[in-house]
């Protein structure tokens, strides 16, 4: 496969630390890879939306799009050992880990084949077995949780590392201070990935961060500000970020990216924020759209090729949400399944534990 | 032979981490410093930095990391310099460790212990002086287990580290200094005791006292006191708040038909009032007498000596409260 050197869209900012190179390398493979990864993301959270509003998605439903680069770019950087830990915007981390659309959409409707047997929801998808770690509903808690997975692969000496996402809500977090100080104490192979949509819920950065520049605030803890939407960007800076991290310690990513849709469903995503705003990233930095033209401009595929990549990958999708929907729903047993790894036949009660127990093995 | 419960932990703790090179300690002061109160004594310099790591006080950082460990499958045993400051990092263990199993569908076990003193101490006043029993233990996913006497200590403890779930270990900053004798079973490397069942510390007919930590030691001198004036009592250790062992209870109710339920915490919404549920559910009919609750004071720990002894019980109490079970004193009149 012939190797192409492609610019990042900005230079990289850094602080405490020189930055990688603009210049990255891919291949036309990887390119048509990217494309399809994030065109199957984002048709999946598309599709989310609207099975939330046909109400069979409940609860919180945390969407992605705008946002794949992170997720993508980062996958390309490293393997299946290094570790991956995010919050509640989970649903594509985990396609990008190698969980399948069944799942995440059986999970969705809180159905048995969901990836947590229907009974995590979308903010809890896990797949350990390829070292992603959930899937966190508590912001800022994944953080000293990331660094503890890091801290499990020095311990093990498995020259593995740990990426541990955050919004820039989640930055502010004084955990997160308490985490890093400990990971640089103990030089923890901890990559802390801010991915900056500049909107905590509904508080744009500045009206919560006295200093938004969130890959400067490890203060002894060297950073590195990425075009979040770039995804070969975002690839570069975690090789970078990879190799600092096996080195050195941990290491800030500040991904400058941004979600297309509100903080989650209950949110329009318009009354903090223009649609002139919106409508603009869409136009200028589209992480799928960025990639299009790299492939069109490269001859690497044509314009039909990459809509017939689209429409697949909405095929995908309609065909895994049929199919997610014949999973059934929890069997009423499962309700008591795996509150522990070994219960010693302890009662748990149902509400009325005359009436519903079971005897936890 | 005789052992410190700060002895007994220190074995434990010490055995547990030479069997299994997965086993780590993380906590304040417990490396350099051999502990806040020595429990750690040796281990810095018997197994290094790498398993004896003295954290900066910041608990949420490094019970956030503990678990994060776990998660990987390490073997982590946390240590609060008391339970006090888990409340710093009460998120995590209720939300990252006790839920992670069952959110995941059991993809995401969490091997951890987290230890430390807990309950009042002497003279600390109230940000230093509470149980936490009744919080840990409201929660499924955690196991709360509170050791009595060394024996208890050494074989809760590594039964907790070899446990494949999160386990809250209360200990008592006043028992540390305590000595037992063991048995030469409770000796051996091989040692621990099941998890979820309470021990019948003395065996009695009239009144069942359930205690757990310093006030077994309590419900004990008023076993003695009552013994004297011909009542009979039969007393548990309790061991294990959650799973709590409530057939043992019910059982020794369902022979003594009477109830009296000590702990040191705050008496609303505590231990006893669930065991009190436990034996009305399952054995109201046997029960000859209301069951009795002693329990410290519903007030934060006040530093005055004299105010201090009024809001933790007391032996007197606890005798009173058997009486008054057996319907062998009168009512008090009015409240002090």
């Amino acid at each position: 496969d012939e190797v192409l050197t492609i610019e990042t869209s900005v230079p990289f900012t850094s602080h405490k630390c020189e930055p990688p190179s603009r210049s990255v390398q891919t291949t036309p493979k990887e390119l048509m890879g990217f494309f399809q990864d994030m065109a199957l993301m984002r048709r999946m959270e598309i599709a989310a939306d609207s099975l939330y509003k046909a109400k069979l998605i409940r609860g919180f439903c945390h969407l992605y799009d705008g946002q794949e680069a992170v997720a993508v770019g980062m996958e390309a950087a490293i393997t299946r050992k290094d570790c991956i830990i995010t919050a509640y915007r989970d649903h594509c981390i985990y396609l990008g880990r190698g969980g399948t659309l069944v799942e995440s959409f059986a999970e969705l409707m809180g159905r048995t084949g969901g990836c947590s047997k229907g009974k995590g929801g979308s903010m809890h998808f896990y797949k350990k077995e390829n070292g992603f770690y959930g899937g966190h509903g508590i912001v800022g808690a994944q953080i000293p949780l990331g660094c503890g997975l890091a801290f499990g692969q020095k311990y093990t000496k498995d020259e593995t590392v740990t990426f541990t996402l955050y919004g820039d809500g989640a930055a502010n977090q004084g955990q997160l201070f308490e985490a890093l100080n400990i990971a640089a104490l103990w030089d923890l192979p901890a990559i802390l990935v801010c991915e900056n949509n500049h909107y905590g819920m509904g508080t744009a950065e500045w009206r919560a961060a006295k200093s938004p520049a969130y890959y400067k605030r490890g203060d002894y803890v060297p950073g590195l500000k990425v075009d979040g939407m770039d995804v070969l960007a975002v690839k570069q800076a975690c090789l970078f970020a990879k190799e600092h991290a096996l080195k050195n310690g941990p290491i800030i990513l500040e991904m400058d990216t941004y979600r297309y849709h509100g903080h989650s469903m209950s949110d329009p995503g318009s009354t903090y924020r223009t649609r002139d705003e919106i409508s603009g990233v869409r136009q200028e930095r589209d992480p799928l759209e960025r990639v299009r033209k790299l492939i069109l401009g490269n001859d690497i595929a044509t314009v039909a090729e990459l809509k017939d990549i689209e429409k697949q990958a909405k095929k995908e999708v309609d065909e895994a949400i049929a199919k997610a929907k014949e999973s059934p729903m929890p069997d009423p047993s499962g309700l008591f399944s795996d509150v522990y790894v070994k219960g010693y036949g302890t009662e748990a009660f149902g509400a009325d534990r005359k009436e519903v127990k079971s005897v936890l093995p | 032979k005789e052992m410190t419960v700060r002895e007994a932990l220190n074995s434990a703790l010490d055995e547990e981490m030479s069997a299994d090179p997965k086993v780590f300690l993380m906590g304040e002061e417990v490396g350099e410093y051999q502990g806040a109160y020595k429990i750690s004594k040796g281990l810095l310099e018997k197994y290094g930095p790498e398993r004896v790591l003295d954290t900066p006080i910041t608990e949420a950082g490094f019970t956030g990391i503990g678990i994060g460990a776990a998660y990987y499958g390490l073997r982590p045993v946390v240590e609060f310099m008391t339970f006090n400051f888990s409340m710093q990092a009460i998120d995590h263990i209720i939300n990252s460790a006790a839920k992670s199993n069952y959110m995941s569908a059991g993809q995401l076990s969490v091997p951890m212990v987290f230890r430390g003193p807990n309950g009042a101490a002497a003279g600390v006043g109230a940000q230093h002086s509470q149980c936490y029993a009744s919080w840990y233990a409201s929660c499924p996913g955690l196991k709360v287990l509170s050791p009595y006497s060394s024996e208890d200590a050494r074989g809760l403890l590594k039964a907790a580290i070899r446990d494949p779930d999160p386990v809250v270990f209360l200990e008592n900053e006043l028992l540390y200094g305590e000595s037992f004798p063991v048995s030469a079973e409770a000796l051996d490397s091989s040692f621990t005791l099941p998890i979820g069942k309470a021990k019948i510390e003395r065996e009695g007919k009239h009144v069942t006292i359930t205690a757990f930590s310093k006030m077994v030691g309590y419900a004990l001198k008023a076993a003695d006191i009552l013994s004297k004036e011909g009542i009979s009592a039969e007393v548990i250790n309790l061991r294990s708040i959650r799973p709590l062992d409530r057939n043992t209870i019910n059982a020794s109710v369902r022979k003594t038909n009477r109830l009296v339920t000590v702990e040191e915490g705050f008496p609303q919404h505590g231990v006893g009032a669930e065991i009190c549920t436990s034996v009305i559910e399952e054995s109201f009919e046997y029960l000859d007498a209301p069951v009795e609750r002693i329990a410290g004071a519903d007030v934060p720990m006040p530093y005055a000596a004299n105010l201090e002894r009024m809001a933790v019980p007391q032996i007197e109490d606890i005798v009173r409260a058997a009486k008054r079970a057996c319907y062998r004193s009168v009512p008090m009149a009015a409240a002090a």
